[in-house]
């Protein structure tokens, strides 16, 4: 998008560029050598615009090939490189006329097609780029934005070319079938966005029948036409057609198409298989081979990939066939795609086994009997009925579980069961909770638990008749017979002691050593929390919160204050022993607020004042947790000094520990945060704080975690029914044993991953079953279980599993689980493993769920073609590959963070969203459409917000108009605008308006404050927002999407061969 | 021998010294063979309302090992300016002032009647006094809030520049801040942890910050940080704020749970006040006041556990090797004491509690320190109450009755050693020449160090005499003893009080008969009991008994006359008439008998005799009775329970006890009423009378006694009928009814059962 919009502006760019070179020199410096090339880049550009972009890739890319520059040659390397290289995308540009361009939407969906060539050549290039866009390019970029339906400028192009991308992402096999059958349809099917494209969007929808049509076999899931319908179609286009199904994002395919098309405009996909086939039976007999030969340009591409570069590559094909960053599987789309097919209805729990809508979709969820995918997210709703399968898919099995999951206003919180004196029933085995599966006989006399088949009595106060179905007659009365999730009040069986625990309490521990009271940070804190303790979290009704509070302050020593409400005054207690930490009072410590207002409001008006003129820069900060703990407890024990072991008292003491650190130095976060880690607390930091600049933010998280709903002293455990059992744990919790997660805080944030394994057949028609049973203790101090039950398919059939699986969800499990390798292993090894991992899911879908297609395609499940994107993304992340300026204390904060995150927080955050603000119309009260993670996808005119859950860009091009630059930040020129600036002023103006609105509905989306950073075009500031265009490739050597996939390509070929 | 009585009085009340013997043996040998040793009770600080202090200072002998102080003893050499050392015979110029010297213009402590004088010395910084109130919390209401009281009032008894500290205990110890406003802040130590002084000080921030670099500029006084400014403030500044804090404090709020005792952390927060003293003002004038209402329940110096079940250690228990915390215990408090004592700090005791709280651990603290201790049954009684004003009250001048820091050294001329001390001291460790091998009480030094002492306090300081028998001190020789006590007065003056003595040497042999008449039997009666009372603090209370007997039967061998195989023709010249009475109940008195008494009695009991004068321990020894009726005047009669008769009143008088008992038949008749009948008048003088002397003891005496007003056959009569010598229950052959006290007849023999005197006889 961008370069389209930079193409007036190109001459601006022109100029810089020479500015550029150096800049982009120095960055691309630390990438293989490519440091010679600049200069004569530099040469390029000026005479043949065109053609730099070519070079550029084929020189950074591929030394030897470098000779090529001058021109088509230069483009045949940049196809060897194909695999990574940008150089691919910059030929397609150079070659691609607006013939192509048009073919473009149609055989890829993704209309972006004309970023294609900047994707590929990262920020680095753009300056390049824009130069040598020429009219040409210009017109391609219109018509990508027509693809993508947002530019509503160029729509008549736009229209036509859209609604193959939608196509594309929407059903793999469709887009195969339009693109290579008939464009035309490619045309149709508009994207989703793309207004008015009603054509486009009944082709989809007819796709599934189709599909189903087709793999008759496949009862499966709208998805599962992709699978099997693309070998048909397939068969009966061709073998391009089939490839294309597969969708998966079938680069090479697609990419074919564009790159045929640049070759020879008119040049349609036939050509090109034929081609390519001769050059793919060479590789692989390919059993594939016969039915749809390898097509040479794509053989080479892949093996051009640095292992392979010592193949000669067929040059000439090759450099048309480049992968096309648009025909590639898009993110934005799919999550488009999903929301349009899936967000009205309502998903409906009843159904065992079902796939629900993604987490970027806005769904309402009616429980009929299991719980909600607000609580329960599987990486598969299908599981392998024996571990042979499950191994050879390698496909993870996994659970993200967050118990106290927040709901949206519209659906009810769980209904509380009060099955009084006697407690709730459960089994006698294996003491799993009465739910919807348990099933009664014998009239109604004995149940038989659906977890381990043991038979039990009804007690008789439960006894109920079973109707001609086997039924309860008063299933429907009873939630625990109903629902999907639900509650009992605990008995006081359940409570440590066996006693009923008395309210919890908030212990605020307030650090002030002389930086904090300089930094104004504590009397920022006191003043807050003066009107914050009115919003302590209450349960249900309750007029006012049950729960106490206390104050610690601590630099050197550890002050406590009595603020019991008879005392005229506050005390303060100060406690030099800090190795040996107690808490010095009982009575007045923990207070009710509304009793001791006012020594509460007395206390926080002192602290700021008390230690204003302290000089003591010291501070202690194990025995602050320490004390914090001893305070909830009665008894002394003796301490020690480990975090850890402090982190497991806390635990069994039940207190749950949130830092809020104010580092201006390396802190040590990552044995800071053991503690909240360990205790299911929370770690914020605010790196060099500043009240100016970050008490928003702070306050606001304040805020946040002291209001949320927190349930305390929990313990959590999943029951599984026999054949498989949970055998592993992420999270923010503590392990005493290897089945009970031991949460000192559960909040309706935090997330727990269970990993499961088999250890026994599962069978077909019982399926497996999930009972996931919390107990703990409500903010209004009462015992209570949280039972959510989960009812999975089991399969014969690998087809069926890949059927089923949800990316975004393995993707939160395998980036926990690499997030925890990096503890133990190299950060190398890691990465590695989750490379042979994916590779390994995909080899195995490829040789036995795809139809038979030419080694030289890349054919990826429909329901995991994502997977490769935000696969990268989680390996080109901070903790996998940290760049020179990622500290070791951000690793590990980042690290800690998505431990608890759930699947929605780490969808965004390892592919964060990128909203252009200028291009829909202000009126317009949607969010706009989000575009994907790339800098292609940037114009200069435009302004775009980028967020990721933690942080928040709004990115200013250089050349957007002046007015919106007026209504937005009140200054009459892009020069002026203060790069990083974090608030926008406020201005009466519907512009000024609709971001202000826009940023504060992201914000409120998040758990945590973004901060708003704004970063003008060409800042220095802009390195910092372009670390999150995570499509690219980046500074600290993450690779981009492009190359990713033809990388991940080439393992799955290997392993295939 | 009333001339040898009026001397010895003289000497009291001018010197404040009674010695045993006031005609000493000239030899070492003759001197072992009187039995009773040369020894003095000294009370330096003794009340001399004519003695008014000079405004200079000592001028002290040259030797370096003597630096003697010139005193009316020296032989002055008027026209030289010279004087002469009568301690090592030095020959000293005097100093420049005293250029005017002449017979007729003498100083001061040149003149006889200056054999004790005072010295103010001028130079130094004078420092406030200092109170550091250390207060358990672990009470019952009403005691927490008696005590309250007692210490608000106390704040208005004190110097208004005298700085207060406090801190509270519980489970937990606070060091109060006392300075601040709109917020009170405390410290606080966990109760069960030993902090070295050196961590207290750190933690309480008494420890300035190392700053380096930082030199002190010329020209600009070191900014001395008042860094004990927080927790120890002058009482005028922070009157109110104290008041206040002290009206706030609560009882320990932690749970105590049936069946248990309240975790009470005596042990650290005494550590913690003698740690805060030590860093802030050692070797000034201080005093910590301890106010506990039970035993230290955990800690270092705990003394019983808080299972209510395991009952706090008897003397049987002690006996049995059986009380598992009193020596950890003890040594916790030994340690604290000593190094209260080496800064020059006292520590006072006040426990009220109706069991015993630790007295017997804890009892170095006062004891070594010059402290007070206090034992009442509870902090809301006016034993109490008044007990604990009373200590602050003033003297003639308006000075309170207190002074800090005392050093006490001992001179002697060259025929005598000093053995030793046994008083509210502690060893200073000096050598010198005058240091005797032999020890007796505390010795091996010839200074002491006295951290609190009253006017009453008084040391019983043995002597050795060294001179051999082979060498005579020529006739009419003196020896001469000087006892220089440096303190610290509570005006905050730095003092120096003189008191130099001489007797006169005799030949035992030869002149046996003078040395007999000079003896001192009530001196020597007390000097003997601490001498006692020390032993039986370290060893087996029958080796103490027999130990006192054997010294009895020897002094009665040496002076009695007797005829052998007749038991009544034992006769004792008057001097030592009393004596043996004295030591019959010393045997029977609770500071050697522990029967019937707790540890923590014994140890309260024994603590206070080792510092009264001697007329009050005497009272120890032998409680008074006296007895009143119609016959005559009130008149004392023989603590013997033949002195307990119908028609009369008792009032008896232990020191500890005042105790009034009224006859049968005068219990009968205050029960019919006839007092309040104006026709028997008589009746109700009778009855009051008692009660006004009683009252008079009351008022005069620290601590107060127990006050106990009972009448034949109530339970409380056991306070009386526990002291008298229980002769009426025995058949014996005299009737001792008729003995009274002013008869001078020796106590029959046999009434001792455990002392054969006839057969050693």
């Amino acid at each position: 998008m961008n370069v389209n919009q930079s193409a007036p502006p190109v001459p601006p760019f022109g100029q810089p560029q020479p500015v550029y070179t150096g800049y982009h020199q120095s960055s691309y410096g630390g990438q293989p050598g490519s440091t010679a090339p600049p200069t004569p880049y530099g040469a390029y550009n000026g005479p043949v615009p065109g053609y730099q972009q070519t070079p550029l890739p084929g020189v950074s890319r591929a030394p030897p090939s470098s000779e090529a520059p001058p021109a088509s040659t230069a483009q045949a390397p940049c196809g060897q490189a194909a695999y990574g290289q940008f150089g691919q995308g910059d030929v397609q540009n150079g070659p691609s006329s607006t013939v192509q361009m048009q073919r473009f939407p149609g055989s890829q969906p993704f209309g972006s097609v004309p970023l294609a060539p900047v994707v590929s050549q990262p920020t680095v290039l753009q300056p390049y780029g824009p130069p040598p866009t020429s009219a040409q390019v210009t017109a391609q970029l219109a018509g990508m934005q027509i693809g993508g339906a947002v530019a509503p400028a160029l729509p008549p192009v736009g229209l036509g070319y859209g609604p193959p991308t939608s196509l594309a992402s929407a059903s793999g096999s469709y887009p195969n079938s339009g693109l290579y059958g008939s464009y035309p349809q490619g045309q149709a099917p508009p994207l989703s966005q793309a207004q008015g494209h009603l054509g486009a969007q009944p082709p989809q929808r007819s796709a599934p029948p189709q599909a189903s049509g087709f793999t008759s076999p496949a009862s499966g899931g709208p998805r599962m036409p992709s699978m099997t319908g693309p070998l048909l179609p397939g068969q009966g286009f061709g073998g391009p057609s089939v490839s294309q199904p597969n969708h998966v994002s079938s680069p090479p395919p697609q990419a074919l198409p564009p790159g045929t098309q640049m070759t020879g405009p008119p040049g349609p996909p036939p050509p090109m298989h034929s081609s390519q086939q001769p050059g793919y039976q060479l590789q692989q007999n390919g059993s594939f081979g016969p039915v749809r030969g390898p097509q040479p340009n794509y053989g080479s591409p892949y093996p051009g990939a640095p292992t392979f570069g010592s193949q000669p590559g067929p040059p000439q094909p090759l450099p048309p066939k480049r992968l096309d960053p648009d025909a590639i599987p898009s993110p934005i789309q799919v999550i488009e795609d999903d929301r349009n097919n899936r967000g009205s209805e309502p998903f409906v729990t009843g159904v065992r086994g079902q796939v629900p809508p993604l987490v970027t979709t806005n769904f309402l969820v009616k429980d009929q009997g299991n719980a909600s995918p607000r609580y329960i997210r599987c990486t598969s709703y299908n599981i392998p009925c024996t571990s042979d399968m499950a191994k050879q898919a390698q496909v993870p099995l996994a659970a993200v579980i967050k118990p106290l999951a927040r709901l949206p206003p519209e659906e009810a919180s769980p209904y509380v069961v009060d099955h009084g004196e006697s407690g709730p029933l459960r089994c006698n085995r294996c003491k799993a909770y009465m739910c919807p599966f348990m099933q009664f006989v014998e009239g109604g006399r004995r149940f038989q638990c659906c977890f381990c088949s043991c038979i039990n009595d009804v007690p008789p106060q439960y006894f109920q008749h079973l109707d001609h179905t086997g039924k309860r007659v008063d299933a429907y009365d009873r939630p625990e017979l109903s629902l999907g999730s639900y509650e009992f009040l605990a008995t006081v069986d359940y409570c440590k002691n066996n006693k009923f625990p008395s309210p919890p309490a908030f212990i605020f521990m307030i650090d002030v050593s002389y930086n904090a009271i300089r930094s104004g940070l504590v009397r920022l804190l006191c003043e807050e929390l003066k009107s914050l303790l009115d919003f302590l979290p209450r349960e249900g009704g309750a007029e006012e919160s049950a729960i106490r509070v206390g104050f610690v302050t601590y630099n050197k020593v550890l002050h406590f204050y009595n603020v019991k409400s008879s005392l005229a005054q506050p005390q303060m207690m100060v406690v030099s022993d800090v190795a040996d930490m107690f808490v010095p009072l009982l009575d007045g410590f923990l207070v009710n607020v509304s009793e001791s207002r006012a020594v509460i409001t007395s206390l926080l008006d002192q602290i700021p004042e008390m230690f204003a003129d302290t000089r003591e820069t010291e501070t202690v900060f194990a025995p602050v947790i320490q004390a914090g703990m001893e305070a909830l407890k009665t008894l002394f024990q003796p301490q020690t000094g480990a975090y850890q072991t402090l982190a497991k008292e806390c635990v069994a003491q039940g207190c749950c520990v949130d830092l809020f650190l104010f580092p201006n130095q390396y802190v040590d976060v990552a044995t800071l945060s053991v503690v909240p880690q360990l205790t299911g607390g929370s770690v914020y930091k605010y790196a060099c704080f500043q009240v100016e600049n970050d008490q928003e933010r702070f306050l606001s998280d304040l805020r946040r975690d002291v209001q949320k709903v927190v349930g305390f002293d929990a313990v959590m455990r999943v029951r599984t029914s026999t054949g498989i059992r949970a055998v592993d744990f992420f999270g923010a919790f503590y392990m005493s044993n290897t089945t009970d997660v031991e949460l000192a805080g559960l909040d309706g944030d935090k997330t727990v991953t269970v990993e499961f394994k088999h250890d026994d057949r599962l069978n077909e028609e019982s399926g497996a079953l999930l009972q996931c049973a919390l107990l703990y203790t409500s903010c209004a101090g009462q015992r209570r279980l949280r039972i959510h039950n989960l009812a999975l398919n089991c399969c014969t059939q690998l087809a069926d599993l890949y059927r089923n699986c949800e990316t975004d969800t393995l993707i939160n499990y395998m980036a926990k689980f690499a997030y925890r390798g990096v503890l133990n292993s190299p950060v190398k090894t890691v990465r590695d493993t989750l490379i042979t991992q994916c590779a390994q899911i995909l080899a195995c879908y490829r040789k036995n769920c795809a139809s038979p297609s030419s080694a030289g395609q890349l054919i990826l499940p429909e329901c995991m073609k994502l997977l490769p994107v935000y696969l990268n993304c989680v390996l080109k992340s901070d903790v996998l590959q940290p760049g020179a300026e990622v500290t070791t204390d951000d690793r590990a904060y980042v690290r800690q963070l998505v431990t608890s995150m759930d699947v929605a927080e780490t969808n965004v955050f390892f592919y964060p969203r990128l909203l252009p603000l200028t291009k829909s119309p202000i009126e317009s009260a949607t969010e706009p459409p989000a575009v994907r993670a790339s800098e292609e996808r940037l114009s200069n005119g435009d302004i775009y917000l980028l967020e990721n859950g933690l942080n928040l860009f709004l990115w200013v091009g250089a050349s957007v108009q002046q007015g919106v630059v007026q209504s937005l930040f009140s200054v009459s020129s892009f020069s002026q605008i203060t790069s990083g600036l974090s608030v926008l002023p406020v201005l009466d103006n519907p512009l000024s308006k609709k971001v202000r609105g826009l940023i504060d509905s992201l914000r409120a989306q998040r758990s945590r404050y973004m901060k708003l950073i704004v970063v003008k075009q060409e800042d220095k500031l802009e390195m910092l927002f372009k670390h999150f265009l995570v499509e690219d490739k980046s500074l600290s050597g993450g690779a981009s999407y492009v190359d990713f996939l033809c990388h991940m390509h080439k393992e799955i070929r290997q392993l295939l061969s | 021998m009333a001339t040898y009585l009026e001397f010895i009085q003289q000497n009291e009340e001018r010197d404040g010294v009674r010695f045993s013997w006031n005609v000493w043996p000239s030899s070492r040998l003759e001197a072992t063979r009187m039995v009773v040793p040369l020894a003095c009770l000294l009370t330096p600080l003794k009340e001399r309302p004519d003695l008014p202090p000079v405004q200079y200072e000592p001028v002290l002998c040259s030797r370096t090992t003597c630096k003697a102080i010139l005193n009316p003893l020296c032989q002055v050499d008027y026209r030289a300016k010279l004087w002469a050392c009568n301690f090592c015979f030095q020959r000293n110029q005097f100093p420049p002032a005293y250029t005017g010297i002449s017979e007729v213009n003498q100083p001061a402590e040149l003149m006889p009647q200056f054999s004790t004088i005072e010295y103010v010395i001028q130079r130094g910084a004078q420092s406030p006094l200092i109170f550091l109130y250390v207060v358990d919390t672990c009470l019952e209401e009403d005691d927490l809030q008696a005590l309250k009281e007692s210490l608000q009032m106390s704040l208005s008894l004190l110097p208004p520049d005298a700085l207060v500290g406090l801190i509270t205990f519980g489970r937990m110890v606070q060091v109060h801040e006392l300075s601040c406003e709109g917020i009170s802040k405390s410290y606080v130590f966990r109760g069960t942890k030993d902090l070295t002084a050196k961590q207290i000080q750190d933690m309480l921030g008494l420890t300035k910050p190392a700053m380096p670099m930082q030199q002190a500029r010329p020209g600009q006084p070191q900014e001395q940080p008042f860094v004990s400014g927080r927790f120890l403030q002058p009482i005028h500044k922070i009157d109110m704020n104290l008041t206040d804090l002290l009206g706030e404090l609560q009882r320990d709020p932690w749970p105590v749970t049936q069946g248990k005792r309240p975790l009470r952390s005596t042990g650290v927060a005494l550590s913690i006040a003698v740690g805060l003293l030590e860093g802030t003002f050692p070797n000034t004038g201080a005093r910590i006041m301890l106010f506990t209402g039970g035993p230290p329940t955990q800690g270092p110096g705990m003394v019983v556990g808080d299972e209510l079940k395991v009952p706090i250690r008897s003397w049987h228990d002690i006996e049995k090797d059986n009380a598992r915390f009193m020596k950890k215990a003890t040594k916790h408090y030994e340690m604290l004491a000593n190094r209260t004592a080496t800064n020059g700090h006292c520590i006072d005791i006040y426990a009220c509690a109706l069991d015993q709280t630790g007295l017997l651990e804890m009892k170095c603290c006062a004891n070594l320190t010059g402290g007070h201790m206090v034992m009442g049954d509870s902090f809301n009684t006016s034993l109490f109450k008044q007990t604990f004003q009373r200590i602050f009250s003033k003297d003639f001048n308006g000075d309170f009755r207190m002074a800090f820091g005392a050093t006490l050294e001992v001179k002697t001329s060259r025929e005598l050693k000093v053995a030793g001390a046994i008083g509210p001291c502690v060893s200073l460790n000096v050598k010198g020449p005058c240091v005797s091998e032999n020890e007796l009480g505390v010795g091996g030094t010839s200074q002491w160090k006295i951290c609190g002492l009253d006017p009453t306090s008084t040391l019983g300081i043995y002597f050795e005499v060294v001179n051999q028998h082979n060498a005579p001190v020529p006739q009419g020789g003196r020896g001469a003893i000087q006892f220089v006590t440096q303190y610290q007065h509570s005006s905050t003056q730095r003092r120096i009080r003189v008191t130099t003595i001489a007797r006169n040497w005799a030949d035992a042999q030869s002149q046996l008969r003078h040395i007999e008449a000079a003896f001192d039997q009530e001196a020597a009666a007390v000097l003997m009991a601490r001498l006692g009372v020390f032993r039986a603090e370290s060893e087996e209370g029958p080796d103490v008994l027999r130990w006192l007997d054997r010294q009895l039967i020897r002094l009665c061998q040496k002076f009695g006359q007797y005829n052998k195989e007749d038991p009544t023709s034992f006769r004792l010249s008057d001097s030592f008439s009393l004596y043996p009475q004295f030591m019959f109940h010393l045997r029977r008195s609770p500071f050697l008998q522990v029967f019937n008494n707790s540890p923590d009695e014994s140890s309260y009991y024994r603590h206070h005799f080792a510092r009264q004068d001697l007329t009050q321990s005497l009272i120890m020894i032998q409680p008074i009775l006296y007895s009143y009726s119609f016959h005559g005047p009130p008149e004392p009669v023989l603590l013997d329970s033949s002195s307990i008769l119908a028609d009369r009143i008792l009032l008896m008088d232990t020191f500890f006890q005042i105790v009034i008992y009224l006859g049968e038949t005068i219990a009968q008749w205050r029960k019919a009423g006839y007092q309040d009948m104006a026709e028997y008048e008589n009746f109700k003088h009778l009855l009051q009378a008692p009660l006004d002397d009683a009252q008079e003891i009351l008022q005069a005496r620290f601590p107060m006694p127990r006050y106990i007003n009972t009448e034949h056959g109530g339970s409380q009569a056991r306070f009386l009928l526990s002291k008298v010598n229980p002769s009426q229950t025995h058949n014996n052959l005299y009737a001792w009814g008729q003995v009274t006290l002013t008869s001078l007849q020796p106590p029959p023999l046999n009434t001792w059962q455990l002392l054969p005197c006839s057969s050693l006889l």
